[in-house]
C-alpha cells in the first residue's frame, strides 16, 4: 500500500502492517481505513509518536454506506497543532455487530462526539464513560441518520402522564 | 450546664465557627431558556453553597436534522442551512460548505471571488465577536457597551446587506462563486463602516475594558490551559487565549489568506478576560483585513465571480430564453442541481469560534451522501464542566458567553 508522502500514513504502514486495510489521498486528504479492532492502536501510535504529534481529535463521525456491506464508517479526523498536518482514519462497522471502542481514553474530545455518533447512527462505543443521548432526547425512537429511518417518520409524544 | 444545639440556632462560642454543620448538596436546573444565557443549553448544577461541584451541559434544544436535510435535497439546497449554523456570522458557514464542494469538484475560484469571499468572512467575524461581547456585557448588566456593540452590529449587517440583500442569513455563496459581485460604490460605503466601526470599537472599548465590576467578573475565572484545549480539540479565541497561536487562516491559508497582512492575538493565561481582550483585538485586525480587501479589489478591476463550469455554473440568461442547449441546462441544473464526482473532502476555516469543518462524501449523484459539519460551539462547550468545576455560580455567566455557544451551530 501506497503513503502518498504522509508521514502518518507511513508510521502506520510500517507500526501496524496488518491492521490498514487502505490508504488513498482523495484531494490531498491522507486517509488510512483500519481494521475496527485495532483502531485505538493506530491512534495511539498517531499520538504518541513525537515526529507525528496528533494531539488533537478534530473530528469524529459516522458514514451509512446503505447497502454497503459493512455498513458504518467511523471517521476520525486527526491534525497536529505542532507540525501543522492532518490525517483521516476510518474502521468499517458492520450492521449486525454495531460497536467500536471508544477513544475517550486517549482524546477527551470524542466523549461528545461519540455520544453524538451513538445519538444518530446508533453505534456504540465500547467503554464510553457516558454513553447517553446528546442531541436527541431519552425516548426518541431509532437513529435518525441512518438511511433507513425516513425523514417523516413521526415519533410518539412523550412527556409527563396526567 | 452545656446549651444544646439546635439547627439554625444562633452561634454561642467562638468555637463554634470551627462546628460542621449539617449541609447538602443541591441540585439546580438552568435553563434550557434562562434571561442571563443567550442560548438554548440546560445546565443541571450540582451546587455545595454557591460553589459548583458538578456540572452537567444538556445541549440539543435547537437540533432540526441539518445533517438528514443536506442529505435530502441537491448540494445547492444546502447552503441556505449552513447560513442557519452560526446565525451571527452565517458566511463563515457559507464559505467553508461551498469551499468542500469545490475541492469535491476540484474547483479553483476566481481571484476576484476568493477577495470578496475573504472580505465577507471577516465582515461577518466582526459581527459575531460583537454579538459575543455585547451579549457578555448585557448578562453582566452593563447595558451601555451593549448598545454600542449591537450599533455596531447594524453597521456590519447595513453593509451585507447592500452587498447581498440579506443582513442576518446571507445566502451570498455559490458553489463554484458567488451570487453577484459588488456593486460599484460599495468600497466608499464600506470604508465608511470601517471608520464607524472603529470609534464605536473605542467608545466600547473606553466603556468596559478597565471597568472594575467588569474586570472582577473576568479575570480570572473560567480558566483554561493549553493542554485542556487540545485534549477537548478546543480551537479559535478559546485556544489563542491559552497561549496557543494557533489560527488556521494562518496555519493553512486558505483563499487568499496568505497574501494578507494580519496579527493574531495570543492570551496567556487563559482566563475569560484574555479571551475578551483576544475578541476584541481581533476586531481590530477583521478591519485591518477587510480595508486590504477593499484596496485590492479595487486595483484588480472587474472580473469573473464564478468559475465558468458547466457543472455548476447556470448559462446567462439571455441564452437560456434564446438557445435550446442552454435552456436545457438550465433546466437539468434547477431541478436536478450539480453531480458532485464520487469521494470525499474534508475542508476546515477558521470561523470566529475555531475550526469550522465540513466533511461531504458524495458517491457521484446530484445528492450528497453525508454533509458532516464540525461544529466549533459544540466542541468549545465540552470542557465547560471542567473550567468551572470548584468555581462559583456567578463564573458561570461570564465562561458561557465568551465561549461563545451559538445554539443553532451547537446543536445544528
Amino acid at each position: 500500500m501506497e503513503d502518498f508522502g504522509s508521514p502518518a500514513l507511513r508510521a502506520l504502514l510500517g507500526a501496524l502492517p496488518g491492521a490498514v486495510l487502505e490508504t488513498h489521498a482523495q484531494h490531498g486528504d491522507a486517509t488510512a481505513v483500519v481494521e475496527r479492532a485495532r483502531i485505538l492502536d493506530a491512534l495511539a501510535l498517531l499520538r504518541e509518536e513525537p515526529k507525528l504529534d496528533f494531539g488533537m481529535l478534530t473530528d469524529l463521525t459516522a458514514v451509512d454506506t446503505l447497502p454497503r456491506a459493512p455498513r458504518f464508517e467511523v471517521v476520525y479526523h486527526l491534525y497536529s497543532p505542532t507540525q501543522n498536518h492532518r490525517v483521516r482514519l476510518k474502521a468499517r462497522v458492520p450492521e449486525d455487530d454495531c460497536h467500536i471502542a471508544s477513544a475517550v481514553s486517549l482524546y477527551e474530545s470524542a466523549n461528545w462526539m461519540e455520544r453524538e455518533v451513538w445519538d444518530l447512527y446508533g453505534i456504540r462505543f465500547d467503554d464510553h464513560p457516558d454513553l447517553r443521548r446528546i442531541l436527541l432526547y431519552e425516548e426518541f425512537e431509532g437513529h435518525p441518520l441512518r438511511k433507513d429511518y425516513p425523514k417523516e417518520r413521526r415519533q410518539p409524544l412523550v412527556g409527563p402522564e396526567n | 450546664m452545656a446549651q444544646p444545639h439546635f439547627p439554625g440556632a444562633p452561634f454561642q462560642s467562638e468555637d463554634d465557627f470551627e462546628r460542621d454543620l449539617h449541609t447538602e448538596h443541591q441540585l439546580l436546573n438552568m435553563g434550557p431558556s434562562h434571561p442571563a444565557t443567550h442560548g438554548t443549553v440546560k445546565f443541571l448544577i450540582e451546587l455545595d453553597g454557591e460553589s459548583i461541584v458538578n456540572l452537567d451541559i444538556q445541549v440539543g434544544y435547537l437540533h432540526r436534522g441539518f445533517e438528514k436535510e443536506c442529505e435530502s435535497g441537491s448540494w445547492y439546497q444546502a447552503i441556505p442551512y449552513t447560513d442557519r449554523l452560526n446565525y451571527s456570522s452565517a458566511i463563515i458557514a457559507n464559505v467553508g460548505y461551498c469551499m468542500a464542494v469545490e475541492k469535491l469538484l476540484g474547483l479553483e475560484t476566481p481571484e476576484r471571488c476568493q477577495w470578496l469571499r475573504v472580505l465577507v468572512s471577516e465582515m461577518a467575524r466582526v459581527a459575531d465577536h460583537l454579538t459575543r461581547c455585547g451579549a457578555a456585557c448585557l448578562e453582566l448588566q452593563a447595558m451601555t457597551p451593549f448598545l454600542y456593540g449591537i450599533e455596531a452590529r447594524e453597521l456590519v449587517w447595513d453593509q451585507l446587506e447592500t452587498l447581498c440583500g440579506a443582513r442576518v442569513t446571507s445566502n451570498y455563496v455559490r458553489i463554484g462563486g458567488l451570487k453577484h459581485d459588488m456593486k460599484p460604490d460599495f468600497p466608499a460605503s464600506c470604508r465608511e463602516f470601517i471608520a464607524k466601526t472603529r470609534s464605536l470599537l473605542k467608545d466600547f472599548g473606553d466603556v468596559i475594558t478597565s471597568n472594575r465590576i467588569f474586570v472582577d467578573r473576568l479575570v480570572g475565572t473560567g480558566v483554561i490551559d493549553r493542554d485542556t484545549c487540545l485534549r477537548y480539540a478546543v480551537t479559535g479565541p478559546m485556544l489563542r487565549s491559552a497561549g496557543d497561536p494557533l489560527d488556521l487562516r494562518k496555519a493553512e491559508p486558505y483563499l487568499v489568506y496568505d497574501q494578507i497582512d494580519f496579527d493574531v492575538p495570543v492570551g496567556e493565561c487563559g482566563d475569560n478576560y484574555d479571551r475578551y481582550l483576544v475578541v476584541v483585538e481581533e476586531m481590530h485586525q477583521s478591519l485591518r483585513i477587510v480595508e486590504q480587501c477593499l484596496d485590492h479589489l479595487e486595483s484588480i478591476g472587474p472580473g469573473p465571480v464564478n468559475v465558468l463550469d458547466p457543472r455548476v455554473r447556470w448559462p446567462a440568461k439571455g441564452r437560456v430564453f434564446n438557445h435550446m442547449e442552454e435552456l436545457i441546462q438550465q433546466f437539468k441544473s434547477v431541478t436536478e442541481g450539480p453531480r458532485v464526482p464520487a469521494g470525499e473532502a474534508y475542508m476546515a476555516t477558521e470561523s470566529a469560534n475555531g475550526e469550522l469543518g465540513f466533511y461531504v462524501v458524495s458517491d457521484g449523484s446530484a445528492v450528497p451522501v453525508k454533509v458532516r459539519c464540525r461544529p466549533p460551539s459544540f466542541i468549545n462547550l465540552a470542557p465547560m464542566s471542567e473550567m468551572l468545576k470548584g468555581a462559583m455560580l456567578a463564573d458561570l455567566i461570564p465562561t458561557f458567553d465568551f465561549i461563545n455557544m451559538i445554539g443553532g451551530e451547537c446543536d445544528r
